[in-house]
């Protein structure tokens, strides 16, 4: 008898029974309700993906299937708890999630949203512009073979809604905020983020994930991205969430005619950390950035899952992914280019480096290059490498020590990412997060 | 100020120096000349404490010190300077955050106020002047993209900026184009005083006509062949190392 077939879903058909008598899944249109009825019925036939599935060999889900995971319960935090684990500096609007549910009096909207953009939870939007909201939910991530999401589009509750209406240039960044607190029992959340760009515009998004005590829970995120001809957006995904944390995501964005993203992901916490994302650039013209940051010390596993696809011509990609990693620490970066047969003229860029620095860190990487078109030029490289014992030399005939060295060099290599950050405040936190995670990265690889 | 007794140094189950004798006493300029492969940048090397190397027998006295039992870093913070014979390229780390770093953690050793940036931006500005060096090197990654030039003034800058009181220079002549010898070699002979020693390692002599040296070794065979005035140097260009080589040959044997 196999394993796999042991794992019972029972407990997530029950809280899905559970959740169609609440007000945001009764009062949603019909349409929602059926697509959540549809994904349920999906993950159920799918169950948790095994190692046995190409895009899940290195990545093994058990501890998430056999955790029998419930609806985190609702909780507080207060300002404090949270301001002290996120980037809390902004003035613009804020959508904080607690334990998946959206918090009003801690979030920030009255007066905070420029007039005709929207910025709002989206179980709540869903009741009232569910004719703005259709064409794009659920439509950049398809669920009929990946269980996450099909899991996250039958169990959501709360997420953040954010639409920007054409030739509008929001002044400040919007920061979306999932808190997990201190779960009595295996709790897991499903945040769900919408946002859509009109033409001509430009935004930055911050999403960004932490807990406030140690206890294991799960995420299992959704992100969904349409980005409207002409338009700009920066987007980030920060994710901190404690040593104990699962966190599964799936980020898609849809680029249009002459849109640009430059989307940055920095993974400094979590046990298992997986990141599919997904850029479509359908427009001729489109430029998309994908890159990422992530740390992986003792037992963490980072597993990072790109795909760009180059849907029609004269687009172009750049992405660029680095981790650092230490003590068991695990990575796994997988970076699909798909360039269609009509997309000639694509200009994709690929790099991947790793920086090992204890023997039993490991990394698979992969570039998976799909090329159908014949005038494009595709470049991808991966390094895996230690640190440069010349260059610690150099630094050390100069007068630092060598833990100071190490630590000079690591953050180099790693700030190298974060340097390409346009948001000041944002890499400037980021920088200091880096810096305080560091001496925990290196300084006892050697010991 | 330095003193190498019977050094003998080993790469893996190579010998390289072979017993080397070497003083250097306060303000003097010494050069050490030799054959490719006689051990002159493994001499550098071991000084500044490079960790390839094994020191198997000898004794290295700097300032009273036992040298070899030093770091690398503490050598530093003592004092010694090795200027690279190929300087490495850090990405990602600001070429004046590092000698920032570097001069700060002397100053600190000397129990000496460390310069805040403005402080370090000023004396920084002098010693370019003194190299004729662009300021644009100084906010670029240490060495990343420096020509071959960039890189040695790069160096000798950072000795000017740091103000060792040993300095060693590994083949700064190399790749170096004879404008750009001139400077670097002026930069050195502004940092030249009474108590301040500097050994230079070069395998032509070329670089001496601007460095004008004390005392000239010849190495040869992982041993200090033959000692001299400046004026061994000019007979060294004029002869070839082959006249030394056969010399030592005939002593030993």
């Amino acid at each position: 008898m196999s394993t796999e077939t042991s794992v019972n879903l029972d407990t997530y058909l029950a809280q899905f029974e559970l959740l169609q008598s609440t007000r945001e899944v009764a009062d949603a249109p019909a349409s929602i309700r059926q697509l959540r009825q549809e994904a349920m019925t999906r993950f159920s036939q799918l169950g948790f993906p095994t190692t046995r599935l190409e895009d899940w060999r290195f990545t093994n889900v058990e501890r998430i299937a056999k955790s029998q995971f419930e609806l985190a319960d609702e909780a507080t935090v207060s300002a404090a708890q949270f301001e002290a684990l996120s980037f809390s500096t902004l003035s613009g609007p804020r959508l904080i999630f607690v334990n998946g549910r959206f918090a009003p009096a801690l979030s920030n909207t009255d007066g905070a949203i420029q007039a005709g953009v929207t910025v709002e939870n989206l179980g709540h939007a869903l009741t009232k512009q569910s004719v703005q909201l259709e064409p794009h939910l659920a439509q950049l991530t398809p669920y009929r073979d990946r269980a996450f999401p099909a899991l996250n589009m039958a169990l959501w509750q709360d997420g953040a809604f954010v639409s920007v209406p054409n030739n509008t240039t929001l002044n400040e960044p919007i920061h979306l905020l999932f808190i997990s607190t201190a779960p009595s029992k295996a709790a897991a959340t499903y945040p769900r983020v919408l946002v859509v760009l009109g033409e001509n515009s430009r935004s930055t998004v911050i999403e960004e994930y932490v807990s406030v005590n140690n206890s294991p829970h799960f995420t299992n995120a959704v992100t969904e991205i349409d980005i409207g001809p002409g338009s700009t957006l920066d987007h980030y995904k920060v994710l901190s969430e404690n040593l104990a944390a699962y966190h599964v995501a799936s980020s898609n964005l849809r680029l249009g005619r002459d849109s640009t993203t430059r989307s940055t992901s920095v993974t400094l916490g979590g046990s298992l950390v997986r990141n599919d994302i997904g850029a479509l650039l359908r427009g001729e013209g489109a430029e998309c950035t994908l890159n990422g940051l992530y740390l992986a010390d003792s037992d963490q596993l980072v597993d990072s899952h790109t795909t760009i696809d180059h849907a029609v011509p004269h687009c172009n990609s750049h992405e660029l992914y680095k981790g650092v990693l230490n003590g068991h620490g695990r990575s796994v970066f997988n970076g699909k280019i798909i360039v269609r047969i009509d997309a000639q003229k694509t200009d994709a860029k690929q790099t991947n480096q790793a920086l090992l620095l204890s023997e039993d860190a490991q990394i698979n990487t992969k570039p998976e290059l799909e090329i159908f078109a014949d005038d494009v030029k595709c470049t991808h490289g991966a390094t895996v490498g230690q640190l440069a014992d010349d260059a610690l030399f150099y630094l050390r005939a100069r007068g630092l020590d060598e833990a100071q060295a190490r630590r000079v060099l690591i953050h180099a290599f790693a700030n190298d990412v974060l340097s390409r950050i346009s948001l000041d405040s944002l890499r400037a936190y980021l920088e200091a997060a880096l810096l305080k995670q560091l001496p925990m990265t290196g300084l006892e690889a050697r010991a | 100020m330095l003193e190498i007794n019977g050094l003998r140094v080993s790469i893996g189950d190579k010998e390289i120096l072979k017993g080397l004798n070497l003083q250097v006493g306060a303000g003097q300029v010494h050069a050490i000349m030799g054959p490719n492969g006689s051990g002159k940048s493994t001499l550098a090397g071991v000084l500044a404490g490079k960790p390839d190397y094994q020191v198997t027998a000898g004794k290295v006295r700097y300032q009273g010190k036992n040298l070899l039992d030093l770091a690398p870093e503490e050598r530093a913070r003592e004092g010694i300077f090795l200027a690279f014979q190929y300087p490495v390229e850090i990405s990602g780390v600001n070429n004046a955050y590092l000698i920032k770093a570097a001069l700060n953690e002397v100053r600190k050793h000397r129990g000496e106020s460390e310069l805040d940036a403005i402080e370090f931006m000023e004396l920084a500005q002098k010693k370019l002047e003194l190299l004729a060096m662009d300021s644009s090197l100084l906010n670029r990654p240490v060495n990343e993209g420096f020509s071959g030039g960039e890189k040695k003034r790069n160096e000798i800058f950072q000795m000017a900026v740091l103000e060792p009181t040993l300095a060693l220079l590994d083949e700064t002549d190399s790749g170096l184009d004879i404008d750009a010898l001139k400077i670097v070699a002026e930069g050195v002979n502004a940092l030249r005083n009474s108590s301040r020693s500097i050994v230079v390692v070069t395998h032509y002599q070329r670089l001496l006509n601007y460095i004008i040296p004390d005392y000239v070794h010849v190495l040869s065979g992982g041993r200090i062949v033959k000692s001299g005035k400046k004026e061994l140097a000019l007979e060294l260009e004029e002869k070839g190392y082959g006249w030394i080589e056969n010399e030592a040959a005939e002593i030993g044997a």
